[in-house]
């Protein structure tokens, strides 16, 4: 099993600074400064076919080349926000190997020649931001960021960012105005972070996830034919995939992309918890439509192009796993519940849908639900879904419009036996 | 007044940006690690360091859950019910937990010292049933555990005099 990032797995101590360039750390940012021009580093990167781990799946090198040739003032912003429910490897990434999303965010800055990196790091990541900003500071003594990079007359420092808790500030444009002490809301697009006008102080800005720069330092010493060497054509490289809920052995499991998904849960993971068979997957945490557990979707390669073709999405690969004996409409209820108390409030189908949404699965679970309810959880979604400024109504839908599709009979029944329902533990 | 008391912490942040108001979020943690919780003078504080509108302090205050313009107990405890801790326990761990310091959702307790609370998801999944207490996560908690914390952190906030006094 190859580790480009999970690297802690085999090198405990990749953490710190000696380990870490004793183990071949900061070769890749040495080599670009020295040898490759940032045109030759993106075309590296488009070339390794890299796909963005936030969540969209996007090229990154292609990204990179959307910032305007003659732009003054670029930046380079990682993603640190993590917070989408089951996802929690940029976590493990940023505490046991954070010199590699330094090097990555580092070599993302001297593609496009930005002026600063910023990490966008969620508030409740307080003791990881702290220990980020001495390993940053270790990078700054070594002068492999800051002034005169490496003797190259390159500038760029990187400083953390702390978020204070709010899932919407994960979505880039949100993100950026939290970043510029503005309300964390998304952004009308055009323009794009890329464009003039749309990024960090509305110059030309690259935001990326903290896994997908992780990749970058590797593809820059190896090369992108190595990298696509790993995974498949279209989705090359290894992926963290979080594995949480009913799974005998949670955690994050690095894989080459490709894999099927009873490798994943039964090889890798241990199977499901207490023996219980799998009755549902959400490969995406709460943001993608949740799969039945059948032996087609067991089967099938997790690459991104497979995922969709199942009528899901890879995304972030959170992957929360769900038993027999899981209630799904009090699983759709707390998935509504979360995108109803994340809704930033800005667009008004989101805002108000998932408030109607969230107390029509309240309704359910109390027992008073009625057929009406359920003509009303599939016409709402379509009043939010596709008309929001940012995806967040788009995936507030999911959890509603699969359930209905994959698991109708359990909303039958809690609309015909009223005293049917979830433990009292469970109706919060 | 932060300004006097924090001039080197207050510079450092601004340093990091070329506009002072990015600073704002920094300064609200700043302020609530200095009075405890945002009042509504430590919110004019911070808008008049970043040169913003009173009002606007409030609605960044207002938006994220690591702000509060209440007082919170000492030890602020936030217990993630989202979906995949809930599988693992999270929902029932909250109960017992409400119980035994004898408040309700949200509820602080008579003597000042917990707050209780739920939250969204904290990335710490695999690692569930969790909790954040201020600043730093409690993870893999059994009840047994969480009381356990809850009964070390009332020997913490007991006034030193009253430590020496039994030492």
């Amino acid at each position: 099993m190859i580790h480009i990032l999970l690297r802690d797995l085999e090198i405990p101590d990749i953490w710190q600074f000696d380990t870490y360039t004793a183990n071949g750390g900061y070769d890749g940012l040495k080599k670009a400064v020295h040898d490759l021009s940032p045109a030759e580093t993106i075309q590296i990167v488009m070339d390794s076919n890299l796909r963005g781990r936030g969540g969209a799946g996007f090229s990154t090198g292609r990204k990179w080349s959307f910032i305007p040739k003659d732009a003054e003032t670029t930046y380079v912003v990682v993603n640190a926000d993590e917070s989408e429910p089951g996802t929690f490897k940029d976590r493990q990434l940023l505490e046991k190997n954070p010199h590699q999303v330094i090097e990555g965010a580092m070599l993302a800055a001297y593609a496009i020649q930005a002026a600063a990196v910023y990490v966008y790091c969620r508030g409740e990541f307080w003791d990881l931001a702290h220990a980020l900003e001495d390993r940053i500071e270790e990078a700054r003594q070594a002068n492999l960021v800051g002034d005169d990079i490496l003797g190259t007359g390159w500038d760029c420092d990187v400083h953390v960012h702390l978020g204070a808790g709010a899932y919407i500030c994960g979505e880039e444009s949100a993100l950026l105005n939290s970043l510029q002490g503005l309300l964390g809301q998304p952004r009308v697009r055009p323009p794009f972070p890329a464009q003039m006008g749309g990024g960090l102080y509305y110059q030309p800005t690259v935001v990326n996830n903290v896994e997908t720069l992780a990749n970058v330092p590797w593809i820059i010493v190896n090369g992108a034919d190595a990298y696509k060497k790993i995974g498949t054509p279209e989705s090359p490289g290894t992926k963290i995939f979080c594995v949480s809920g009913h799974v005998a052995k949670p955690g994050n499991y690095e894989i080459p992309l490709g894999l099927t998904f009873r490798e994943l849960i039964y090889d890798h993971a241990g199977g499901i918890l207490n023996g219980k068979r799998l009755k549902a997957i959400l490969p995406s945490g709460a943001s993608g439509p949740v799969l039945k557990a059948t032996d087609e979707v067991l089967d099938a390669p997790l690459t991104y192009e497979s995922v969709a073709a199942l009528g899901s999405t890879l995304g972030s690969a959170s992957f929360i796993l769900m038993d027999e004996d899981t209630d799904m409409v009090w699983a759709a209820a707390k998935m509504i519940h979360f995108f109803k108390d994340e809704s930033c409030g800005k667009c008004t189908p989101c805002r108000e849908g998932t408030y109607w949404l969230d107390k029509i699965y309240a309704r359910l679970l109390r027992g008073e639900g009625t057929a009406h309810d359920l003509e009303m959880l599939e016409k709402v979604p379509n009043q939010i879904a596709g008309v929001t400024l940012c995806a967040l109504g788009d995936f507030a839908v999911n959890p509603v419009l699969a359930t209905l599709e994959h698991f109708r009979d359990e909303y039958e029944q809690y609309i015909h036996q009223p005293e049917f329902g979830p433990e009292p533990a469970q109706a919060l | 007044m932060l300004a006097e008391k924090h001039a080197d912490r207050i510079n450092k942040i601004f340093a990091k940006y070329p506009d002072k108001r990015s600073g704002v979020m920094d300064l609200l943690y700043l302020a609530q690690e200095e009075y405890g919780w945002l009042t509504e003078d430590a919110l004019r504080e911070v808008a008049d360091l970043v040169d913003i509108d009173p009002t606007q302090a409030h609605s960044i205050a207002g938006f994220y859950t690591m702000f509060s313009e209440k007082p919170k107990g000492k030890y602020w405890l936030q217990v993630c019910t989202d979906l995949p801790c809930a599988l693992r326990g999270a929902d029932t761990f909250y109960r017992e937990l409400c119980a035994y310091l004898g408040v309700e959702d949200g509820g602080t307790t008579d003597d000042g010292l917990f707050t209780v609370e739920q939250v969204m998801c904290l990335a710490a999944c695999d690692r569930a049933p969790m909790m954040q207490c201020n600043f730093h996560f409690h993870e893999h908690l059994t009840i047994e555990a969480a009381k356990e914390l809850i009964e070390k952190l009332r020997v913490q906030a007991q006034p030193e005099t009253q430590e020496d006094g039994g030492a």
